[in-house]
């Protein structure tokens, strides 16, 4: 058990579901969050100026690194599930690595 | 849970996929576009307020969220809580119902509000 879990899919399948459940939880917040905006732009632009403090910032970029991490993952599983075997096929976890830290790299640089 | 069953939740889970693979990808790249210059309500509600695009986009995105993600979910209930499939799948109703009530609810403030 010990060498199935040494291994790129394995660390491919465990970041797919711990990206996942993140994002699972994370969702109803974001959710009431953009919510405020019901009660009008004021209160949206409460919470949005309680989003500008260096954690909230962390939590928000972990949460763009997650979320492209679950795309390219995914995608990788749909890949191996609907396309018929190829050898590139055995590079999608690095390549799925590759978007998730380039997309929180541009999201850095943007906030 | 029948094996039918399963099924159905199987293609549910990757058809939802498929779907989110282009909204999360849109929604990435308007989060980094966003926040360029910081966020600001008015901006983000110039944006979406009155748009049917905005509207189909998000309640499309929040639908297949809620479906995807709440069936993940039953299956990590399963697999890792180690639920039975009936309580699994009563938990993943209510994680999807919740993620429903809540989304739309986001999206009706953003562009009807």
């Amino acid at each position: 058990m010990k060498h199935a879990r040494n291994h790129p899919a394995y660390w491919a399948f465990l970041v797919h579901r711990i990206s996942g459940i993140a994002l699972a939880l994370f969702l109803p917040a974001h959710f009431l969050a953009l919510g405020t905006a019901i009660r009008g732009e004021a209160a949206l632009d409460e919470f949005l100026r309680w989003t500008d403090q260096p954690l909230v910032i962390a939590g928000e970029w972990a949460l763009v690194v997650l979320l492209a991490a679950h795309l390219a993952g995914g995608l990788r599983v749909l890949a191996l599930e609907f396309l018929p075997w190829r050898e590139w096929q055995k590079s999608l976890a690095a390549a799925a690595a590759f978007l998730a830290i380039f997309a929180g790299l541009a999201f850095a640089f943007a906030r | 849970m029948s094996a039918r069953g399963e099924a159905r939740l199987w293609v549910a889970q990757r058809a939802t996929a498929m779907m989110l693979a282009v909204f999360v990808l849109a929604h990435l790249v308007t989060i980094i576009y966003a926040v360029r210059n910081g966020l600001a309500g008015a901006d983000i509600l110039a944006r979406t307020r009155g748009s049917v695009g905005v509207a189909v986009f998000y309640g499309l995105f929040v639908l297949a969220s809620a479906i995807h993600g709440s069936i993940g979910l039953r299956t990590i209930a399963i697999e890792w809580l180690r639920m039975r499939s009936n309580p699994a799948g009563i938990f993943a109703l209510v994680a999807g119902v919740l993620l429903v009530v809540t989304g739309l609810r986001a999206v009706v403030a953003v562009v009807a509000a």
